[in-house]
């Protein structure tokens, strides 16, 4: 036995073990499931935004070959149940019927109306020309202020409020009562689709007692008890995998209609069924993000220091409510007042029903949103006294010696260090020269302007102390669960409630059992995503894996410790307490005798020299429910080039400073990071879903819905501060929508800076290039 | 998504496909060259064709050939191996030029110079080229070849001089000589879109002026559309640094065009990004 500690794990920029298997596609996704008997639905969806049904003629598609079945909604009407909506923000909430194929109205584009089971795809696909509708067109309902208005049409019998939410501290009135300034704005978050590297895919089968549905889902264990609760089969009759899943950013945080009508095929034929999206598909009917109009009011100071915010908020819920559609804007309510300091806060939120496919979480769900609006706001108001967007920041954010700091937002932020992130971003970005370089361009009248951008944020995460989701009427706990279970050969079997669907918890996990049990990184295995085999789980959303499942990792670690500790003692004939743990082994304080925990599992697997009473196995579990979120923050600096002539924006650099305390894998974070900031700046530069005047969804395809790709982006400077969060052993941050969520108010704030001699203080996301141009043609130059 | 049911036959010579092609007459069939667009129109099911003859195994129909007075490009040159042709580059640069714009990487494996050209599209890049360079267009037709000029073979919308039953062999691209320089400007938002606008331009230097231009623009119509009126006023404009005459004389490059509106840019805002992009071409082509 060597005295040579192994270096820690935590914080070692590992590679990840899953990507080989990832990356080559060399594993199972749920589209490469294939089974004996197996049939393929093919779903026919609405062509229309809003239509009565009158007729639905499915016989012509019975007889086409390969077909084995065609339902209609009507046809599954008694046992489809309704989709779930697990969040009823207000106790008079209106909550509709969400039957998942529709029954007598269609109320959005892309809406399944039948489907086709068949022996094949093709088939399937091919029979769905046979199906005839009738449709009776209603008026679409598309736009949130029509929607409200007197006399309107609506979405469903109780109107086109769903609900009105409101929150407040202190006293907002008073704030803005007199204020020396005061700063009105109204943004629109457009709507967006989330785009996984991996569509949709549903394998449903039985053996006539028991069903197993494998599903590329974030949430096998919440679409578990759903599924149940939904189709009436019981929980323990009913397996849910998440294989391998490839990404979802919030769009596989759902219960799906093809997830229940998979289930429901399966149920009535007896045999394996699979639907696998296509991305035209998907933009249609995968659950979009966004789309709220935020009125946002600032009171100031005459030098610029807040008294008081307030927001009001019209979120689209689209035509239902789905899994959580209207918690999204409440997970932003409490961050509307970011980093800065004030008097007072007040929130109204309304839920609007248009004719557009729900919206739901995508990525930072709510965040991205208070932090853009607040962000843009604080930018204004320096504009609006002359001080530069850094100093107001300066002039208002809470200081490092003021943590624990109770926000008007609600919240306790319990550690943060702005100062520290904001000189480290300005010291990679070169503010200064930046700044010369801009009045330089804009003595010369170049056609090429630069604007700087910066956003100082922060965000709640790390979902969630399960009290605070009861006191929000979220319809579950927040808590995670790990189970660590010591092989006889000394190898560490990990059970986590996580669902990774790209995150690279296999490595993140082992590296913190690694350094908790004293065992070689290669030795840990961990297990995720089944049911069968993790039957306790919350999930992976809301950067909440690491904040929360790993600390029940660490903590069932531990436990498995104490267990160990017992039968090494009575193996060296010492009291537990003489035993430190150190490099894997138990050894005696002040004499050679030790035990490594591999020892001890083999010992313990014998069974044949155990303490008197003692049960021969060393695995624990551990449930972990946070007494509070995670509060990462940064300062992110970009700068922009935009080109006059064209209206094109090109960032030149981005600087992003992140503090999310402890880090387990610095290659994990990067890559969070990277692919954060990436899609905040889609946000802000590229993507719209885009419906027509009739409720026609014009983005159906990746020529009209951009995504920026590599070749769009530029490098990213990425640093760190670390202040570790005090909520947790770890002293970790969650990191998964961080970038997303600071990136985006970077970006156009940048671009209305460039803009800003043109007499132009918005321009509305995504900046493309014609808008920007029309800016300019406008603008007051 | 799923394409409809269609049959595929994948003959080996030029012949052969043209035989296939005739019989079929009647039939809604469609040459599959490298398929980067008509495959997504199949999936989205916007065509149906009955059956598709595969050319891509045609020796014969691929290559570069280095002639006395024009490089001959064949139809099923892959977009990757006329970026990196030698002949390509030093005789007719532009087309490698605008071709190492072509959508990404993976596209340009697989998608062919002439299914580009016959597939006629005119947000695509290449057949702006065609028109600048004045290509020729060589055709087997049913009573042995024909030839088709550039200005010619662009008809409407996704729709050529071919006729039934006829198939691109390649294009002839004329050898211009010395003094001439190229550009191709293309106006996107995201590495692989499509062009909002594009401008090839091909011009000639003399003496530090420009002596002859040639101009045509990618997506301002139904077709790749030359832009004469501004070609008219490039003689004698002088290569400088400043902006001032290019930037009047290319002024009406936008002329007699019909741009499309779509989500990303409509026609105003087109004409105007011709009217800016059209200089910076002629300014990198001169310089």
């Amino acid at each position: 036995m060597t005295d040579t500690l192994p270096e820690a794990e935590i914080g070692r920029a590992r590679r990840r073990k899953e990507d080989g298997r990832l990356i080559t596609g060399r594993t199972l996704w749920t589209d490469n499931i294939q089974l004996p008997g197996m049939l393929y639905i093919a779903f026919l969806r609405s062509p229309m935004a809003h239509a009565r049904i009158t007729r639905v003629d499915t016989s012509a598609a019975k007889t086409q070959p390969g077909v084995v079945a065609v339902f209609s909604g009507q046809d599954l009407a008694d046992e489809q149940g309704s989709l779930p909506c697990a969040w009823p923000v207000t106790e008079d909430i209106v909550i509709p019927d969400h039957p998942p194929m529709a029954v007598g109205t269609v109320r959005y584009v892309g809406e399944a109306v039948a489907c086709v089971v068949a022996t094949d795809r093709y088939k399937a696909a091919d029979a769905l020309d046979a199906i005839e509708i009738d449709y009776e067109p209603l008026p679409a309902v598309l736009d949130m202020n029509e929607a409200l208005a007197e006399g309107a049409t609506p979405v469903h019998e109780g109107g086109n409020r769903s609900f009105t939410w409101q929150f407040g501290t202190g006293d907002v009135d008073a704030a803005f009562r007199d204020a020396p300034v005061v700063i009105e704005r109204t943004y629109v978050q457009q709507r967006l689709i989330p785009s996984a590297m991996e569509p949709r895919a549903v394998v449903a089968q039985t053996d006539g007692d028991t069903y197993t549905v494998h599903s590329a889902t974030q949430i096998p264990h919440v679409l578990r008890v759903m599924l149940a609760a939904t189709t009436g089969i019981p929980e323990h009759k009913l397996r849910v995998v998440a294989p391998d899943v490839g990404g979802g950013f919030g769009s596989k945080l759902q219960v799906t209609a093809e997830e229940v009508l998979a289930l429901l095929i399966t149920k009535r034929l007896g045999r394996p069924v699979k639907w696998t999206e296509s991305r035209s598909e998907g933009n249609l009917t995968v659950h979009h993000g966004r789309d709220q109009i935020q009125r946002i009011s600032l009171a100031a100071s005459a030098d610029g220091v807040l008294r008081g915010v307030k927001v009001d908020l019209l979120a689209d819920m689209g035509a239902y409510l789905m899994l959580v559609t209207p918690g999204i804007p409440l997970l932003g309510a409490f961050m509307y007042t970011g980093v800065y300091k004030m008097d007072a806060y007040d929130f109204t939120c309304t839920g609007v029903f248009t004719t557009k496919m729900p919206t739901d979480a995508y990525r930072g769900a709510g965040r991205p949103e208070a932090t853009y609006a607040i962000e843009r706001a604080m930018d204004e108001l320096a504009h609006e006294i002359g001080v530069d967007p850094l100093e107001i920041r300066r002039r208002n954010w809470i200081k490092h010696e003021e943590f624990p700091y109770a926000t008007a937002g609600g919240l306790t932020y319990d550690s943060g260090n702005y100062e520290a992130a904001t000189d480290r971003a300005l010291a990679l970005f070169g503010y200064d020269k930046l700044r010369a370089e801009q009045s330089d361009r804009r003595d010369r009248n170049d056609s090429v302007q630069l604007g700087i951008g910066v956003s100082t944020y922060t965000e709640m995460c790390g979902l969630a102390p399960s009290r605070v989701l009861g006191s929000l009427r979220y319809g579950a706990g927040g808590w995670e669960h790990a189970t660590v279970r010591m092989l006889p050969t000394g190898k560490v079997e990990v059970v986590t409630g996580t669902s990774p669907h790209g995150q690279g918890h296999e490595t993140a996990w082992s590296q913190i059992v690694a350094d908790a049990l004293g065992v070689p990184f290669e030795d840990v295995a961990v297990l995720h995503g089944d049911t069968a085999s993790a039957p306790r789980g919350m999930d992976t959303y809301g950067s909440r894996s690491l904040v929360v499942g790993g600390i029940a990792v660490l903590q069932a670690c531990e436990k498995v410790k104490e267990n160990a500790r017992q039968v090494a003692a009575h193996l060296l004939e010492c009291s537990p307490d003489d035993l430190e743990f150190t490099g894997g082994a138990f050894r005696v304080r002040g004499t050679g005798a030790a035990k490594t925990i591999q020892e001890v599992a083999l010992a313990t697997f014998a069974a044949h020299n155990l303490p008197d009473g003692f049960e021969p196995q060393l695995d624990a579990g551990s449930t972990f429910d946070p007494e509070a979120f995670s509060f990462p923050h940064g300062t992110h600096l970009c700068a922009i080039e935009v080109d006059t002539e064209t209206g094109e924006s090109k960032i030149r650099s981005y600087v992003a400073v992140d503090d999310i305390g402890n880090v387990v894998n610095p290659l994990i974070v990067e890559g969070q990071v990277h692919g954060g900031i990436a899609q905040g700046i889609a946000q802000a530069l590229y993507e719209e879903a885009v419906y027509d005047t009739d409720g026609n969804l014009l983005t159906t395809t990746m020529a009209d819905y951009l995504i920026p790709s590599a070749a769009d982006l530029p490098d990213f400077t990425t640093d760190r501060t670390v202040t570790p969060a005090t909520s947790n052993p770890l002293g970790v941050k969650g990191v998964g929508e961080a970038g997303t969520i600071a990136s985006t108010p970077a970006v156009v704030n940048a671009i209305v800076d460039a803009l800003s001699p043109y007499g132009i203080r918005d321009v509305a996301m995504p900046c493309t290039p014609e808008r920007v141009w029309r800016a300019i043609q406008g603008g007051t130059s | 998504m799923i394409p409809a049911t269609f049959e595929y036959v994948r003959p080996t010579t030029v012949e052969e496909a043209a035989q296939i092609l005739r019989n079929a007459a009647g039939d809604d069939v469609k040459l599959l060259a490298g398929g980067q667009s008509l495959l997504p129109l199949l999936r989205l099911r916007l065509a149906y064709p009955a059956a598709l003859i595969d050319i891509g195994r045609i020796d014969e129909l691929r290559g570069v050939r280095d002639e006395p007075d024009h490089v001959y490009i064949a139809a099923m040159t892959t977009h990757d191996e006329v970026v990196k042709s030698a002949v390509v580059q030093e005789q007719c640069p532009l087309v490698a030029l605008a071709t190492a714009q072509v959508a990404d990487p993976a596209v340009r494996h697989r998608g062919t110079f002439g299914g580009s050209m016959a597939h006629a599209d005119p947000a695509g890049d290449l057949p702006a080229v065609a028109l600048a360079l004045d290509m020729t267009f060589v055709v087997l037709s049913a009573d042995g070849t024909r030839e088709i000029p550039a200005a010619e073979f662009f008809v409407d919308y996704l729709e050529t001089a071919l006729e039934p039953g006829e198939i691109l062999l390649g294009a002839k691209v004329p050898k211009l000589g010395p003094g001439w320089g190229f550009h191709y400007e293309k106006f996107h938002r995201t590495a692989q879109a499509w062009a909002i606008v594009g401008v090839a331009a091909a011009v000639k230097r003399d003496n530090g002026t420009i002596s002859e231009g040639r101009i045509a623009l990618t997506n301002m119509g139904t077709v790749p559309v030359r832009a004469f009126a501004a070609e008219r006023r490039l003689p004698g404009v002088p290569i400088t640094n400043g902006y001032g005459e290019l930037r009047e004389a290319v002024s009406v490059a936008a002329e007699g065009t019909d741009p499309p509106t779509d989500l990303h840019g409509r026609p105003d805002y087109r004409r105007h990004l011709a009217v800016v992009l059209t200089e910076r071409a002629v300014r990198q082509a001169a310089v």
